[in-house]
């Protein structure tokens, strides 16, 4: 339970699980998952691919297609109802209004054959009710407001006229034109160069500050999440591994799969003459699950119980770890464990 | 920090000597036609490569730094003349590689390989491991039995089993996949490898597999690499040195450590302010280049640079500023080289 108490929570997310059917089986692509966000906060679930964090964010939209389907003991709380029991009509009411989403590739997502003038203008028409001239009046607000420059005559643009960074912004100009309560941000930036990539963080962050809406941001890029959010939540093979907040994760990261993700990354400044940490082979097949924990077959400190028994989220404060070092709430040092 | 630069390479651990250049570039320029029209006319010259001089040590790791249309990747193509130069010498292991017609050209290649993003992935998915590895070998006129050999041990040297070289490519995840194309290059003993962007498109704990790998096989067989990426950080933990390019043009040049230490071009400095480093609550203030980077069919008079340089002179716009040096081997393209660039207040324009 977040500590500002249950009034400031804006999303909850309890025991979901998206499997999909496929011809070799049922991949669980996430699997019991819970996390929740307050209002106005952000939360970046952070994850290598496969490990279901992009399927994570569908599913709170409830987006996910057949054959893919969101488990029957799954709960979406988002501002008291449980969205996995709505209906189409009423999920298309909160998707856009109360929930918005932008993606890696805004291409995408944006029709070619309407200008973005009219794509952000249908939308806030859609949202906010406005006549086909003051919502075009509002479009050009819209995007000024995400720092499209000469705002007026890119109205009239075509989405294939615009630069990468500035169809993301057209992106982020929809997304906002409902005055969304949370935005979903599924690698909004991972497309773009460094240098636009550094425009629409800071973008992001400013429009946070002054709208007050909450973010879930989905990536692969823990430069990003350090920048971007207040608290995290580690995937791994379908699972949340680890989570709390940023500050904490980055220096004390209590499971070894966070540590080992955060020493495999070269910083700014470290040079070849000391070789990166290494995590030996790869991400377990999502058909079959590995029975203990699911990260014990590449884990330098796995022990007998790793093996056999999956561990579940243990408190290990600030954070929450799923690790059979953190039983005693708090982590055991394990360096004799160590693999060479 | 004073360090001069001899001891910035032996910090690195480094062999390389800078009086033993194994490949030198002069003026080299790839222009592209842009064709319109049924008679495919030519319209406009698309100038990815505009006039970079540059040498590259025996033993040293250069990086080759710069956004998407840069003009990096086909830089590291012209230098091996798997595109054909439109003006410009190179030189490779004192052999002027311009001269060479195509069997020697074909000769020459064993010495200098590259190594593509997804080598393997765009190759042949109906070959085998053993002849996609040996292929080289087989062009080059090794027997049988000889280049089966060779491509075992080449394989196991990168970390796959004897039983991979039997399986088809699609079989391999994307680690295991770069290994292959690693294999492919190294399997000829080459000098010169040109890595272009190899571990972009891996996961972060695979990617610190394959540059550990890339290092020690470096040591191992006294390679020369020109790595091409787009991320600093990789860029920097594996190189001796830095050039970063922009536009067409290499904009500066130093060594790893003095380019972090000292970034001179107001372009680099942006490029360090912008790379998002995983270190929260590290409050710190951007510098945000405003727009995006021109088009390399119509660049900016003078610096290139100038149309987004918060600094920018109308002399910017007149003359073209050459890359001189500023002391340790540091070169810099700018009128105004060392100007600390001020932080941006704030990305959204109103």
């Amino acid at each position: 339970m977040s500590p500002n108490g249950p009034s400031s929570e804006l999303l909850r997310v309890e025991n979901l699980s998206t499997w999909f059917d496929t011809p070799k089986g049922v991949l669980r692509a996430v699997d019991a998952v819970d996390f929740e966000i307050a209002q106005g906060g952000t939360l970046a679930v952070v994850g290598e691919s496969g490990s279901g964090k992009s399927v994570t964010a569908l599913s709170v939209m409830r987006l996910v297609e057949r054959p893919g389907r969101i488990h029957p003991e799954s709960h979406i709380w988002f501002k008291g109802r449980d969205l996995t029991r709505l209906g189409e009509r009423a999920l298309g009411k909160v998707r856009g209004n109360d929930i918005a989403m932008i993606f890696q590739e805004p291409m995408t997502s944006l029709n070619p054959v309407f200008t973005v003038g009219e794509q952000i203008a249908e939308a806030v028409r859609l949202h906010q009710g406005l006549g086909r001239k003051d919502a075009l009046g509002r479009a050009v607000e819209m995007m000024q407001l995400v720092g499209i420059p000469s705002a007026e005559r890119r109205v009239k643009d075509y989405p294939h006229q615009l630069s990468g960074g500035m169809r993301q912004r057209a992106m982020i100009a929809m997304a906002l034109s409902s005055d969304p309560k949370l935005l979903i941000a599924d690698e909004p930036t991972t497309a773009l160069d460094v240098t636009v990539q550094a425009q629409i963080l800071e973008l992001m962050k400013e429009l946070r500050e002054r709208l007050g809406m909450a973010i879930l941001l989905i990536t692969h890029d823990l430069g990003v999440v350090a920048e971007m959010v207040d608290e995290v939540a580690v995937m791994y093979a379908g699972r949340i591994v680890e989570r709390g907040p940023v500050a904490e994760i980055f220096s004390s990261p209590q499971h070894p799969y966070t540590e080992a993700l955060l020493d495999s990354i070269p910083l700014l400044g470290m040079r070849y003459s000391k070789p990166l940490k290494a995590i030996r082979g790869a991400v377990p097949n999502p058909l079959d699950w590995p029975v203990g924990c699911r990260f014990a077959p590449r884990c330098d400190y796995t022990f007998g119980k790793c093996i056999t028994d999956d561990p579940p989220l243990l408190p290990v404060p600030p954070q929450e770890s799923a690790c059979w070092l953190c039983e005693s709430g708090r982590r055991i040092p394990r360096t004799d464990q160590v693999v060479a | 920090m004073t360090l001069d630069l001899s001891k910035a390479a032996s910090a690195s651990d480094s062999r390389a000597d800078p009086a033993d250049v194994l490949l030198k570039a002069r003026g080299l320029k790839k222009h592209f036609p842009v064709r319109k029209g049924i008679f495919k006319r030519q319209v406009a010259t698309l100038q990815a490569v505009d006039g970079v001089d540059l040498d590259i040590y025996r033993g040293e790791t250069l990086g080759l730094v710069g956004e998407s249309g840069c003009g990096k990747s086909t830089l590291g193509r012209t230098l091996l003349r798997i595109l054909e130069p439109t003006e410009g010498e190179i030189e490779f292991d004192g052999i002027d590689l311009n001269r060479l017609g195509v069997r020697a050209l074909k000769a020459q290649r064993q010495h200098m390989q590259i190594v593509f993003q997804d080598s393997v992935g765009s190759l042949d998915p109906r070959m085998k491991v053993k002849d996609l590895v040996g292929e080289g070998l087989a062009i080059h006129g090794i027997e049988r039995k000889r280049r089966n050999r060779l491509v075992l041990e080449t394989l196991e040297r990168v970390g796959l089993s004897a039983e991979s070289a039997e399986r088809y490519p699609h079989m391999f995840s994307g680690g295991q996949r770069q290994r292959i194309g690693l294999a492919r290059a190294l399997v000829l003993r080459p000098k010169f490898i040109v890595a272009d962007e190899p571990v972009s498109a891996l996961d972060v704990s695979i990617q610190s597999q394959v540059l550990n790998l890339l290092v020690e096989l470096k040591r191992e067989f006294n390679l020369t690499y020109l790595f091409v990426a787009h991320d600093l950080a990789v860029v920097g933990y594996i190189s001796d040195r830095i050039a970063v390019m922009y536009l067409g043009k290499v904009v500066e040049l130093a060594a790893s450590d003095d380019l972090f230490a000292r970034p001179l071009h107001p372009y680099t400095q942006a490029l360090l302010s912008a790379n998002p480093e995983p270190i929260p609550g590290r409050k710190h203030q951007r510098i945000v280049l405003k727009g995006d980077v021109p088009s390399p069919i119509d660049p900016p008079s003078g610096c290139r640079f100038r149309t987004r340089c918060p600094i920018a002179q109308p002399i910017c716009a007149e003359v073209e500023p050459p890359l001189a040096d500023h002391g340790q081997s540091h070169g810099a393209a700018c009128h105004f080289a060392g100007t600390k660039i001020p932080e941006t207040p704030s990305a959204v324009v109103v």
